[in-house]
C-alpha cells in the first residue's frame, strides 16, 4: 500500500509536470512558427506580384531592337554624307 | 477499491488530458505552418516561372544596346577623330570623357579638347539645331550658345557681313501690301504712275506692289540720308530720272492716243519709198522651191 502512496506521489508531482512542461515547449514552439511563415507568404506574394511587369520587357526588347535598327539606318546615312575626319 | 487506487487513475486521466490538450494544440499549429508555407512556395514558384525569361530578355537587350553604343562610338570617332570626338563627349557629358569610348582603349587618355571654344563647325552646326543644344554647359564662361557675346556672335560672323555690321541694327525687312501690319508711304517712284485704288481693283493685286514704292527712305532708300547710305551708294535721281508728277503732256500737242486706234497695217506699214524707186523683184524670177512642188 505504501508503494502504491509513493507511485501516486510521483506521478502527481513529478510525471505530470514534466509531461506538461515537455508539451508547453513544443506548443509554443509550433506556435511561434506561424507568423513567421505568414510573413514568408506574404513576401513571396509581393514578390510575385512585383514580377508581373516581367512581360513589358518583351516590349522593352523589340523597341530596343527598332531603336537600333533607326539608329543604324541614321549612321549610315551620316557616313555616307559626311566626310570622314582624316 | 483503496484510496491510492482512485488518486492513481485521476493522476493517469490528469496526464492523458494534458496530452489531449496540447497536442491538440500543436496539430492545429502545425497545420497553420502548413498552409503558410503552402501559399509561400506558390509565391516562390510563381517568381520563378515569371523570372525564368528576364535572363534572355535582357541578354538580348545589352546585345542590342552594346551593338548601337559601338556603332555610335565608331562613327562620332571616324568623322570627328579620336580627339575632337572625346571633347564633344566632354561637352556634352562632363566628366565622362575620362571613361574613354569602349571600343578605343586610348581615348581615355586623350586630353578632351575645349569642343565649344575652338569647334566652330560643331558650334554653327548645335546652333542651327537650337539654342537648347547643351554643348558646353559646364564651360567656366557659362553655356556659350546662351551667351550672345561668346557664341551667337561667333557663329553670326561665318555669314557674309551684311547685316549685324553695316548699317548697324539694320530693321527686318518690311512686309509689304494691303494687309501688312505696317504700312509705308511710297518716297520714291521711277518711271510710270503711282496707281491709285481704282487701278489696283482694275489691274489686279500686284499693283499694290509698286504703290508702296521699292525701297522707303525710311530703309536706306537712294533718297534716304546720307549718313544711312554705304559708302558706294545707288545712282541718284539725275540717272535714274523722276517723274513730273503731273498729268499734263511734256509737249504742247502732247501725245494723241487715237493715232493707235486707226492705224492700218496695209498702208502704214513700213517705209514709203520714193516714186522713182523701182521695186524690189530680185526674187520674183526664182520658180518654187522643191519641197513646195513636192509637198
Amino acid at each position: 500500500m505504501t508503494l502504491w502512496w509513493i507511485g501516486d506521489v510521483l506521478l502527481l508531482v513529478v510525471v505530470l509536470p514534466v509531461v506538461v512542461y515537455l508539451l508547453k515547449g513544443v506548443l509554443d514552439a509550433a506556435r511561434s512558427i506561424v507568423p513567421s511563415v505568414q510573413r514568408i507568404a506574404a513576401a513571396a506574394d509581393a514578390g510575385s506580384k512585383d514580377l508581373d511587369a516581367v512581360p513589358l520587357l518583351l516590349t522593352t526588347q523589340a523597341q530596343v531592337k527598332q531603336t537600333v535598327e533607326v539608329v543604324a539606318n541614321y549612321g549610315g546615312s551620316l557616313d555616307t554624307i559626311i566626310d570622314d575626319e582624316s | 477499491m483503496p484510496a491510492a487506487g482512485v488518486v492513481l487513475i485521476v493522476a493517469v486521466v490528469l496526464i492523458v488530458l494534458a496530452l489531449v490538450y496540447y497536442l491538440v494544440s500543436t496539430i492545429v499549429a502545425l497545420r497553420q505552418i502548413t498552409a503558410g508555407l503552402d501559399e509561400a512556395i506558390a509565391g516562390v514558384v510563381g517568381i520563378i516561372e515569371k523570372s525564368a525569361p528576364v535572363a534572355d530578355v535582357v541578354s538580348d537587350i545589352n546585345r542590342n544596346l552594346d551593338a548601337g553604343v559601338d556603332l555610335l562610338e565608331g562613327l562620332l570617332v571616324k568623322k570627328a577623330g579620336l580627339d575632337d570626338a572625346m571633347g564633344l563627349v566632354e561637352g556634352l557629358y562632363p566628366g565622362a570623357a575620362a571613361e574613354g569610348l569602349r571600343q578605343f582603349p586610348d581615348s581615355g587618355t586623350v586630353k578632351p579638347p575645349r569642343i565649344s571654344e575652338v569647334y566652330t563647325k560643331g558650334t554653327l552646326t548645335l546652333a542651327r539645331l537650337g539654342r537648347e543644344a547643351p554643348i558646353a554647359a559646364a564651360s567656366p564662361n557659362g553655356p556659350v550658345l546662351r551667351n550672345v557675346e561668346g557664341g551667337s556672335l561667333d557663329a553670326r560672323s561665318l555669314y557674309p557681313e551684311t547685316r549685324q555690321t553695316r548699317p548697324e541694327r539694320l530693321p527686318r525687312s518690311p512686309i509689304i501690301g494691303t494687309n501688312a501690319p505696317v504700312q509705308y508711304t511710297p518716297s520714291e517712284q521711277r518711271g510710270g504712275t503711282t496707281p491709285d485704288e481704282a487701278e489696283i481693283r482694275e489691274k489686279g493685286p500686284w499693283a499694290e506692289t509698286a504703290a508702296e514704292g521699292i525701297v522707303p527712305a525710311e530703309l536706306g532708300g537712294s533718297d534716304a540720308p546720307r549718313e544711312m547710305l554705304a559708302e558706294d551708294p545707288q545712282l541718284g535721281s539725275p540717272v535714274l530720272g523722276e517723274t513730273t508728277g503731273s498729268e499734263e503732256p511734256a509737249t504742247e500737242r502732247g501725245i494723241d492716243p487715237s493715232g493707235g486706234d486707226e492705224a492700218d497695217a496695209t498702208s502704214d506699214a513700213g517705209p514709203e519709198p520714193p516714186e522713182e524707186a523701182e521695186p524690189d523683184l530680185k526674187d520674183a524670177a526664182g520658180g518654187p522651191r522643191q519641197v513646195d512642188l513636192d509637198s
